[in-house]
């Protein structure tokens, strides 16, 4: 690709000649998942924000591990995803100032209503998927690093079941995000584990239902983080943190408390008080 | 199959609804691709032009490495051009991920291979006829391209509109470089994968009837136009 960079050179030499939308008003980058932006979550708090503030939230939403890939290339000033570990993990490298705990929801499993694995009386997640590996029916992974991803990789773990073995006979992996996943398991007939908020919100259902729900296990808990300026000299410091302060304070926390599809809440606000 | 028809009514309701998401979206796609295929055929019309006339040492391999990047992978594009513009990269100063820029640019690098490869197959046929003439009146080699551009103008708008259709039809580069921001650089494709992914099926297939009246609207445009200056230069 020896001739893409002066390509680029000459198009952000018009770039620069033109203004620059995102100079133009008060606005910052937030690295995100696809379970909140597909649910709707952000339609419904970003304008209750832009409205006290005026500040305008940008969202790219991708996996977990995706976003917080992207912030570690500081092309994000605040990151809002449900990977504790590795949100610890970027806070500990200096790549973000601080965790706090948001919101939290729950994971559930998903699949065909014949339920052909038998799981739907089980209330343990574990116990759910081994039944499932014993059976050998299909399961579809995210396969993507996404914290919905290594949720699951977890509870394999949990249940003692190598699912490596079995990639791309009855555990397929797509690689994609969580509705491009769920897609894919009713299109196949399969059980899969999602985010509660992107099912509620999910058009494509065709009969599938909820069979595995309720375990501790399954919890569901978001952080965000302030990108380091130390590290990101570009990061908006100032807007950021106002939206970290937002968002964790009674007012934002009454605001994602308010955030309903078809009747039901989908994120459960548990900041910590300071 | 309900879905089909559902997604017709739905496809007609939108257009017809004026609705203002809908018309921002259209227009950043159709600003973002035209721009694309603006400059990608300003760099690869003369690009084209000259590998037709010229005969050097390695041409041969040099237009197989051409037609082959006519296949370039969108999404291998866009990582390209995000590890250049990512704040971490060599280009990251300019703060251009994320903006419509970025999606131009990724667009051009993936169509200029097309408008240049297609286009030296155009002119080369052109100057195999000129040849001749062209020696005789020892007419200069910028000029040779010039009346060669301009005189086989209306295949290289056929041309041009194949760019034009790659650019507008492709969702892989545009999704990593543009981050499919609401009211930002969100675009008719990304739009679809968006609502894919929600499971709203019946939209996203409205919307790409949608984006399907968008091409065939500029494919007539320069269509008309062809036939309309087509008339006039034969009067």
């Amino acid at each position: 690709m020896k001739s893409a960079t002066p390509l680029l050179a000459a198009a952000a030499l018009m770039a620069i000649l033109s203004t620059s939308p995102i100079a133009a008003e008060q606005s910052i980058l937030l690295q995100s998942t696809t379970s909140t932006k597909n649910s709707g979550f952000y339609d419904h708090i970003l304008p209750l924000f832009k409205a006290e503030t005026g500040i305008t939230v940008h969202v790219v939403a991708v996996g977990s591990g995706q976003a917080i890939k992207n912030a570690r290339n500081c092309d994000a000033d605040v990151l809002l995803v449900h990977a504790k570990a590795d949100e610890e993990n970027f806070v500990a490298k200096g790549f973000g100032v601080k965790r706090h705990r948001l919101m939290y929801n729950d994971f559930i499993i998903v699949g065909p209503a014949a339920d052909p694995a038998k799981i739907n009386t089980l209330k343990d997640a574990p116990a759910a998927l081994i039944r499932i590996a014993q059976t050998k029916t299909l399961f579809v992974s995210r396969g993507d690093t996404s914290g919905t991803h290594k949720k699951e990789q977890t509870l394999w773990r949990s249940a003692g079941i190598n699912v490596i073995a079995a990639s791309g006979k009855w555990y397929r992996e797509t690689g994609s995000g969580m509705g491009a996943t769920l897609n894919a398991a009713v299109a196949m007939g399969a059980y899969a584990l999602t985010d509660r908020a992107t099912w509620i919100a999910f058009k494509n259902k065709q009969g599938f239902n909820i069979h595995v729900e309720g375990d501790k296990a399954l919890l569901n808990q978001y952080g965000i983080i302030l990108v380091n300026k130390a590290r990101c000299p570009t990061t908006k410091t100032n807007a950021g943190q106002r939206f970290i302060d937002w968002l964790t304070s009674p007012t934002g926390q009454a605001a994602i408390q308010g955030f309903r599809r078809n009747g039901q809440q989908l994120f459960f606000p548990n900041a910590a008080k300071n | 199959m309900q879905d089909f028809t559902q997604a017709f009514v739905l496809a007609f309701e939108l257009v017809f609804s004026g609705d203002a998401d809908l018309i921002e979206i259209i227009v950043l796609s159709l600003r973002v691709s035209l721009t694309a295929m603006v400059v990608a055929c300003v760099l690869g019309l003369p690009l084209g032009a000259i590998l037709a006339i010229t005969r050097f040492p390695g041409r041969g391999p040099a237009l197989v490495v051409l037609n082959a990047l006519m296949g370039l992978p969108p999404v291998v594009v866009g990582l390209i051009v995000y590890l250049h513009l990512s704040r971490a990269g060599p280009m990251g100063s300019f703060g251009l991920l994320y903006t419509p820029t970025a999606m131009i640019i990724a667009q051009v690098i993936l169509i200029m291979p097309i408008i240049a490869a297609l286009s030296r197959q155009v002119l080369e046929d052109l100057n195999n006829e000129y040849a001749e003439q062209f020696r005789s009146l020892s007419v200069p080699r910028h000029a040779a391209i010039q009346a060669l551009i301009w005189d086989a103008r209306f295949s290289l708008m056929t041309v041009a509109l194949a760019g034009f259709g790659r650019a507008i039809a492709e969702v892989g580069a545009v999704i990593i470089v543009g981050g499919n921001i609401d009211h930002l650089t969100r675009v008719m494709t990304t739009a679809i994968a968006l609502e894919t992914s929600k499971g709203d099926l019946p939209l996203a297939l409205a919307l790409g009837l949608v984006l399907l009246t968008i091409a065939f609207a500029v494919n007539a445009a320069v269509m008309s136009l062809r036939l309309t200056t087509g008339r006039y230069a034969n009067v």
